[in-house]
């Protein structure tokens, strides 16, 4: 797979001192090829998220185009580009991403049962005994902390094997010893094919990467 | 099994209370439209009922005992009570020109002391002329009644085969008659033979208004059907006009205040079930707008998962029908739990005729009003289903950080 963003920006309207646009991310070239792990950086609102989340299809960009494997994901229909979703992107959102009516490993099996397929509860339940909380399968997620609830979200992400991985802030709310498990994580699934794109403050997530970006004021740099 | 068919469910039995609350209130909706509906039918069911009981063109009382509310009370709103005229008068209207069926009928108020078992209108008819009551006795007594046979209406505490004693008379309780919804509920009929043994019981035992009268030569009213090629109101002033001492009263202006009431209160509860309706309609729609917009992040994460945009509608919409199916489906059987056992009590309150219709139309009634309020909570929902099926995912998911 190779993830193409060409000549991407993002321009939101909001009034600034000269204009009523502000622009959260400047026209950007970007690829990431398989078995690649890019890592994103930089300050708070500096476009980062926004830039992951065109890149996921989540966030129509204001030019440009997004192209995986040369298809205009922006072209295609919103079922379409959902299912692609589905089949082919992981994605680690922000904060707090589960759904409160199910349970921990029903949440996680997500991406198989949304479209009736099976669950694959065992390749789930691996997934919760590599990032320590398979004890907690049948809890809700209003019974998790913030940590646990992250790496229940990092589990369902890579359930499918996804050939494209993006993650925002994959471990915000983690210790030491667990970001460290989320980066082997991430770093195992460039090793395995994917390409794996993360957005992050940490400072140590360099030593996993094959590629380091900053952004600065919407100004992709790397 | 699609997560996406169950997760409607799940996330009902996941916030038992706002569920209660979205059940509760379209509960309300369907027993409204439900209630409202079957109300306004028993009652039209009820004076079509009543309509039909009367059989007849004119009714002709005699003058003096014949106020027009005194005979609607008697005849209409079932209370007790007996007029008598001379048989000569009963002649005298028979060779009236322009009469098709004419058949004469006898009052007479059971007492509530111990002479008599009820204090009820007991009405004897004419098995030979009668045009007006034996049509519809034959559906629940096919034979001919026998003295001191009679027939019971529906509302009252007696069966077949119970001996029920008037002014010391002995009756048989040979029928019990299907439900009218009007005052001949609460009336027995006998034939004229019996009727009259009771009259002259009653006079035996003193207990009769009118003294000096023989039984056998009076009769309490007189019904009429107009012959072909003649108007009710050529019959009906002619008979004004050339017999004394009585007055020819056209049954249709009889039931004409009944009527007027039915279609007054008809109009209230129709335009209360469209009140309702509107209300609910809107709480539904800002109940759902609020219970969807706290949970956009979940519908955002399905979204991240590869959720469509229809799909994200399917789940909200289907929710909504969930609730509408378990909503309506409660005010129906709230709205049959009221009605049903307290029929009596409504007819009694609104003092119309009340007449619930078949169990075949309330079933369809039940089924129009569970459609008619998933439709309303579909309607409701539609707009929180469009416009979280068009969330902007990503906004969302940097909102909760």
């Amino acid at each position: 797979m190779i993830l193409k963003a060409e000549k991407l920006s993002k321009e939101f309207i909001r009034e600034t001192k000269n204009t009523n646009r502000f622009c959260a991310v400047q026209e950007t070239d970007f690829v990431l090829e398989s078995g690649s792990f890019a890592v994103l950086t930089g300050r708070s609102g500096s476009g980062k998220s926004t830039f992951l989340h065109m890149l996921s299809g989540l966030m129509t960009p204001t030019s440009g185009r997004v192209l995986i494997d040369d298809k205009d994901i922006y072209q295609l229909p919103d079922q379409e580009l959902s299912r692609f979703r589905n089949q082919h992107i992981g994605v680690i959102p922000q904060g707090q991403t589960a759904l409160h009516s199910l349970t921990v490993l029903e949440n996680i099996c997500l991406p198989y049962t949304l479209y009736g397929e099976e669950a694959h509860e065992t390749e789930a339940l691996a997934l919760l005994e590599k990032l320590e909380i398979a004890h907690l399968k049948t809890a809700l997620p209003a019974e998790l902390s913030g940590g646990e609830l992250r790496r229940m979200a990092i589990a369902r992400a890579f359930l499918r094997k996804p050939e494209l991985i993006l993650a925002d802030e994959p471990t915000s709310d983690l210790d030491d010893q667990n970001t460290e498990i989320v980066f082997q994580f991430l770093r195992q699934a460039a090793q395995d094919g994917a390409a794996v794109f993360a957005v992050t403050h940490e400072t140590n997530a360099a030593q996993y990467a094959d590629r380091l970006f900053r952004m600065n004021a919407g100004q992709l740099q790397g | 099994m699609k997560i996406s068919s169950a997760l409607p469910l799940r996330n009902l039995r996941g916030n038992p209370v706002r569920t209660a609350i979205l059940i509760f209130l379209t509960a309300i909706l369907s027993l409204m439209i439900f209630g409202g509906t079957l109300m306004i039918t028993s009652l039209k069911t009820g004076l079509h009922s009543l309509e039909s009981r009367l059989g007849a063109d004119i009714m002709v009382v005699p003058y003096e005992a014949a106020t027009k509310s005194n005979l609607e009370t008697i005849v209409l709103q079932g209370a007790t009570g007996y007029f008598y005229m001379d048989e000569a008068k009963y002649q005298k209207i028979a060779s009236t020109e322009g009469i098709g069926q004419i058949s004469a009928q006898f009052f007479l108020a059971s007492a509530s002391s111990g002479c008599c078992s009820l204090s009820v209108q007991i009405i004897g008819f004419d098995p030979d002329t009668d045009f007006t009551i034996t049509p519809w006795i034959k559906k629940s007594y096919g034979q001919t009644l026998q003295k001191y046979d009679i027939i019971v209406g529906n509302d009252l505490n007696a069966f077949v085969g119970d001996t029920l004693i008037f002014y010391g008379v002995e009756c048989r309780v040979a029928a019990k008659l299907d439900k009218t919804g009007t005052s001949f509920d609460t009336a027995v009929f006998t034939n004229q033979e019996t009727i009259k043994a009771l009259i002259q019981s009653s006079l035996d035992k003193n207990m009769n208004e009118f003294k000096n009268i023989n039984p056998d030569k009076v009769v309490s009213c007189v019904l009429i059907n107009a012959a072909e090629g003649y108007t009710v109101e050529d019959v009906l002033n002619d008979i004004n006009l050339h017999v004394k001492k009585v007055k020819a009263v056209r049954t249709k202006d009889m039931i004409s205040g009944i009527s007027d009431s039915l279609a007054g209160v008809s109009d209230i509860i129709s335009i209360l079930i469209i009140v309702v309706w509107i209300a609910g309609m809107l709480i539904l729609l800002l109940a759902f707008a609020m219970s969807i917009s706290q949970r956009k992040k979940e519908f955002a994460v399905l979204r991240v998962i590869g959720a469509s945009q229809n799909q994200l509608a399917g789940i909200v919409m289907q929710e909504a029908l969930l609730l509408c199916l378990a909503g309506s489906l409660m005010g129906a059987v709230l709205g049959l739990l009221i009605l049903l056992p307290f029929q009596q009590v409504i007819e009694e309150f609104l003092n119309l005729p009340f007449l619930l219709p078949s169990a075949v139309q309330i079933a369809g009634y039940v089924l129009a009003a569970v459609i008619l309020t998933i439709l309303t909570g579909c309607i409701a929902v539609s707009v929180s289903a469009f416009r979280i099926s068009r969330i902007d995912t990503a906004l969302i998911l940097r909102g909760d950080t």
